[in-house]
């Protein structure tokens, strides 16, 4: 703990003598702090926007027993030493100063986390956000760039609360954002199966799940706000998955003993997202928001420090745009196509969040990805995606590869047939090490067990990189318990598999649909393969407790920025996040900015700023198209890819890095030199497009790399080879227990690395077992 | 595998297209065809030719950014996939390809095979959602029991993922098939009865502005629906839409 005391002082910029009783000066408030630790004390002054005359300054402030330090001399004495008090009372609250902030950790994060008891934050921080009046709001115009959940649920709830909202999305419509993938469900703690569920215990999985990774105060929001999502989307038409009494179903996700998961079948990111599209529907028709499809972000503009507006790029025609707003949102997703490979939709790119880092937002914890441990596995050079398999198949569907090498070797060659394998033959390796939790252990966990049994040569594929899902034990077991119910014999296999396979197909039919048409392989004989593919990118923008970034004026939600979810995401928690974000957190948050900005009046877009802007965006399309390279645009892609996958993926070392940083900064200069893009910047065009989307990979990549080789220790998604224990699981270090905020000059090698200290008042860290 | 593709090939929505042939070799059977398509156009732009643009996000068929009329159908010849879904497997070595866009005339071209769609948002514009504001005040989730049946149906019907594969089956080129799914999933459900008149008839009034032709009943877009939408959805639809007009 720290030892502090608080000061008034007047701020000299000349000797005091030179100065005359009439003078005025600012008034500012010392903050000294001293650290038990080290015993150094440091100071903080900060202006206080108030003045006072020298002859009316108290110097002995401190010995009056009310302590003011403007004399009644002073005509507005007491307005100014009531504003004073006030002052010195926020600055007191403000945490991020209580915290030894500045022992290494930079001034430049203010996260602005509400004070009082982590279950009040929220609410009390709720109540005391300015608000801006409905006269004022139609006023004010926001952009939102991205409509899957987060950019999606913003634009409409924004639209509705009478601000004009401008939405962008690349794709040819709103509905079509790649959170419409996401399979499995969302999680809200509802506690409607009566297991034991509650705000808490959602938010302690969730930050235990994120490996200590993660800030305390937005995890309990979120976990705080996640029961009025499902209440908000039944209310919209979702068709949730019910049982027989009419009453909403759930099904339980990895890395938590509850059931707190709803779903609609395998298609719950589709319906949720339909929801949010609904809902921006209604605001279209309203008028309250302008939906701009097919149009591409190329830049934020920033004017005296604001973000004040976004250059476009219509996909059709090729036209260029500037659009200005009092604020910008960014919502555009994760970086995960990035690894060229990846369970993102072929256009998610980084591009809107990656501009935003060059505007002045800082880019956090770039190294966390999510590997996902259920995705088909890669089958030839051609492929240009992977599918995920959702993580639900893993509530019946047991993990294994065979125990005897011999018979890999016979499955490769085609000899042998899983089937044939003999339970006592078989390596269940999730049940086997993680007894309590079994195959239903988190993400990254999962994923390094099947990455640790292949490496050892127990792939069951040509390549080498599949494991087996396998559902024949939950066949049987379905299959009995209906043969029980029905009347039937519950001994005879063939009613039982019959009455197994038909409740199998209930609950994940399209999913088994969907690995027949790619694989060939009919999933109700013969057990799944599946192998870890990137899917999630846990980093992203830095933002503090209302959202906003590093840059005034611009919010980042969804995927796109790193708040909630640590190292590590645990399944379902995404479109929870996003819808969280979207509907009831950004849109009171951005308030307590917009309040300021009422009387700034319609922002001009034809000033320096937005044409400077617009002129560079035009610059470098004009690059690509006259570069008279040889190479396309997939060929840097793809070696990217390759470098990230090896270099960086689910295990990582320092020597591996420190070439991928090299690596990937001669494949960005080989880029500018010998890239190839055809047809024309006015017109619909792919590959430039695609051009101007790699050349953000080719630089975050080397931040990412850069971000891995500075945390020199294992947790959640980040897994370094030299950080790890007998057993081969994550060593987590005290000392990195903070979030990697970095901050672009130029080249990802100049990036400065700003350290946001993470403190857990309400959970022990402990060491993150699933044994 | 060896194929001959016979394109369509369009440089804008001003100027007139025509069927471009183009051989294709060193397929693998395990590509998807819009892996094939990509290998193609990477061929392409190696001989400084412009590949062939086509709508295409997610590759794993519920975004229904992908279109593309094979050989006379749509998504191809394998039965509830959309074309991302298709995979090579499904043709022969040397088979002869034809591709198309989807063609309808509330669905102008683009460029090549990428067709402009916007007419399936303007319809939800019209009706596609129930008022309800995003505050989250809503009453409990649980309060209202809904059917299991008919939560199920209006699941059914939700998974339309609005490709527009039924209008471009359609020898009409009707959308009935897509706007019935969206009425469907609001009429079947409780939360959607409030505005369900106005919903119906506003969607209806809509989609006839846009150009889209009637229904006769064939019952094509529902075996070309890459989601199996059920027909029965048209027909609720017709219902709801009746009781509106008369009530």
């Amino acid at each position: 703990m720290l030892k502090k005391k608080l000061t008034y002082s007047l701020n000299y910029r000349k000797p005091k003598a030179e100065y005359d009783g009439s003078d005025e000066l600012m008034i500012c408030i010392r903050y000294y702090h001293k650290c038990n630790k080290t015993n150094k004390t440091k100071i903080i002054k900060k202006s206080t926007g108030i003045k006072c005359k020298l002859s009316d300054w108290n110097i002995d402030w401190h010995k009056t027993p009310d302590r003011s330090p403007v004399n009644s001399t002073d005509p507005d004495f007491k307005k100014k030493n009531k504003m004073l008090k006030d002052k010195v009372k926020k600055f007191d609250l403000i945490k991020s100063l209580d915290s030894p902030s500045l022992n290494g950790f930079s001034s430049k994060l203010n996260s602005k986390l509400p004070p009082g008891p982590i279950d009040k934050k929220w609410i009390n921080y709720k109540n005391s956000i300015d608000l801006v009046s409905p006269a004022n709001k139609r006023n004010i115009d926001i952009i939102v760039v991205g409509t899957g959940l987060a950019g999606g649920s913003a634009a409409a709830t924004l639209a509705e609360l009478g601000y004009n909202v401008k939405a962008f999305c690349f794709q040819d419509s709103p509905r079509r954002a790649h959170s419409i993938a996401a399979q499995g469900g969302i999680n809200a703690a509802k506690n409607y199966q009566g297991d034991g569920d509650s705000t808490y215990r959602l938010f302690y999985d969730t930050v235990k799940g994120g490996d200590y990774r993660s800030r305390e105060e937005n995890v309990y929001r979120l976990a705080e706000v996640s029961a009025n999502i499902i209440d908000q989307c039944v209310a919209q038409g979702v068709p949730f998955a019910r049982d027989y009494g009419g009453l909403l179903d759930n099904r339980s996700f990895g890395g938590v003993l509850v059931s707190r998961t709803f779903y609609a079948k395998g298609q719950t990111g589709q319906q949720l997202l339909l929801g949010a599209y609904s809902a921006m529907n209604r605001q279209i028709a309203r008028g309250k928001i302008k939906m701009y499809n097919r149009h591409e972000m190329l830049d934020v503009v920033l004017v005296n420090g604001k973000a004040r507006g976004i250059i476009t790029r219509n996909l059709v025609n090729g036209k260029i745009d500037r659009h200005s707003a009092h604020a910008v949102v960014i919502a555009s997703g994760g970086y995960g196509n990035v690894f060229y490979l990846s369970t993102n939709a072929m256009g998610s790119n980084v591009t809107a969040a990656w501009k935003a880092h060059k505007r002045g937002a800082f880019f956090a914890n770039p190294c966390f990805t999510q590997i996902h441990p259920t995705c088909i596995p890669v089958s030839g050079d051609h492929q240009s995606k992977l599918t995920l398999m959702s993580e639900s198949l893993r509530n019946d569907g047991r993990i294994w590869v065979p125990k005897k090498i011999e018979d890999v070797n016979k499955i490769r060659e085609g000899t042998l047939s899983p089937t044939q394998i003999l339970e006592e033959n078989r390596d269940y390796f999730l049940e086997r090490r993680y007894p309590a939790f079994g195959n239903l252990v988190p993400r990254d966990v999962a994923s390094r067990a099947a990455k640790e049994r292949c490496d050892a040569g127990y792939g069951v594929n040509n390549t080498g990189e599949a494991v087996y899902l396998d559902f024949a034990s939950a066949i049987i077991r379905y299959g009995k318990e209906q043969a029980l119910v029905n009347g039937q014999d519950e001994e005879d296999k063939v009613i039982i598999e019959k009455l197994g396979k038909e409740i199998i197909k209930k609950k994940y039919g399209n999913l088994f649909q969907m690995y027949e048409k790619i694989v060939d392989q009919n999933p109700y004989e013969t057990p799944m393969m599946i192998y870890p593919a990137v899917h999630y990118t846990m980093g992203g923008i830095w933002v503090d407790y209302n959202l906003m970034t590093t840059v005034p004026g611009l919010y980042a939600i969804g995927e796109a920025n790193f708040s909630d979810h640590g190292a590590n995401r645990l399944g379902a928690s995404a479109l929870m996040q996003g819808l969280a974000d979207g509907y009831f957190v950004l849109p009171y948050t951005i308030g307590e900015y917009l309040s300021k900005d009422i009387s700034t009046g319609p922002i001009p877009n034809d000033t320096d700023e937005f044409l400077n802007a617009e002129k560079e965006s035009e610059e470098k399309l004009d690059f690509f198209i006259n570069n008279q390279g040889t190479k396309s645009v997939d060929y840097f892609h793809k070696k990217l890819g390759k470098i990230m996958w090896n270099k960086c993926g689910m295990a990582r070392n320092k020597k591996d890095l420190e070439l991928a940083i090299k690596e990937i900064s001669n494949l960005r200069n080989e880029f500018y030199k010998d890239l190839k893009v055809t047809g024309d910047k006015n017109e619909f065009n792919e590959e430039l497009a695609k051009a101007g989307r790699v050349a953000d990979f080719l630089e975050l990549g080397e931040l990412f790399a850069k971000d891995a080789l500075k945390r020199e220790e294992s947790c959640g998604g980040h897994f370094r080879e030299e950080y790890q224990t007998k057993e081969g699981e994550a060593t987590r270090k005290k000392e990195f227990q903070f979030v990697s905020a970095w901050e672009y000059k130029g080249e990802p090698k100049n990036s400065v690395l700003h350290k946001e200290k993470l403190d857990y008042e309400n959970i022990e860290v402990k060491e993150r077992s699933y044994k | 595998m060896k194929l001959k593709l016979k394109i369509w090939r369009q440089k804008n929505s001003d100027s007139k297209g025509k069927i471009v042939d183009y051989d294709i070799d060193n397929i693998s059977p395990d590509m998807s065809f819009l892996e094939m398509l990509d290998v193609l156009n990477s061929d392409l732009i190696s001989k400084n030719n412009e590949p062939v643009s086509f709508d295409h996000d997610c590759r794993e068929g519920i975004c229904g950014s992908c279109s593309l009329f094979i050989n006379g159908q749509a998504h191809g010849p394998d039965r509830l996939v959309t074309t991302c879904q298709l995979h090579m497997r499904k043709f022969k070595d040397g088979d002869t390809i034809y591709i198309e866009p989807f063609r309808a005339k509330a669905f102008p071209v683009i460029k090549d095979l990428v067709v402009d769609r916007s007419a399936f948002d303007r319809i939800q514009h019209a009706g596609g959602y129930i008022s309800v504001n995003t505050s989250g005040n809503t009453q409990d989730a649980n309060s209202i029991p809904v059917n299991k049946e008919d939560a199920d149906l209006a699941f059914d019907a939700a998974t339309c993922i609005g490709c527009g594969a039924c209008v471009a089956t359609c020898k009409n080129s009707s959308a009935m098939l897509f706007v019935g799914a969206k009425v469907s999933q609001y009429s079947l459900l409780p939360q959607g009865q409030t505005e369900a008149s106005r919903r119906v008839v506003n969607m209806v009034s809509q989609m006839d502005l846009e150009g889209f032709g009637n229904c006769s009943n064939t019952g094509a877009c529902e075996v070309e629906c890459p989601k199996g939408i059920s027909l029965d959805n048209i027909a609720r639809m017709n219902r709801d839409f009746i009781k509106a007009k008369i009530s």
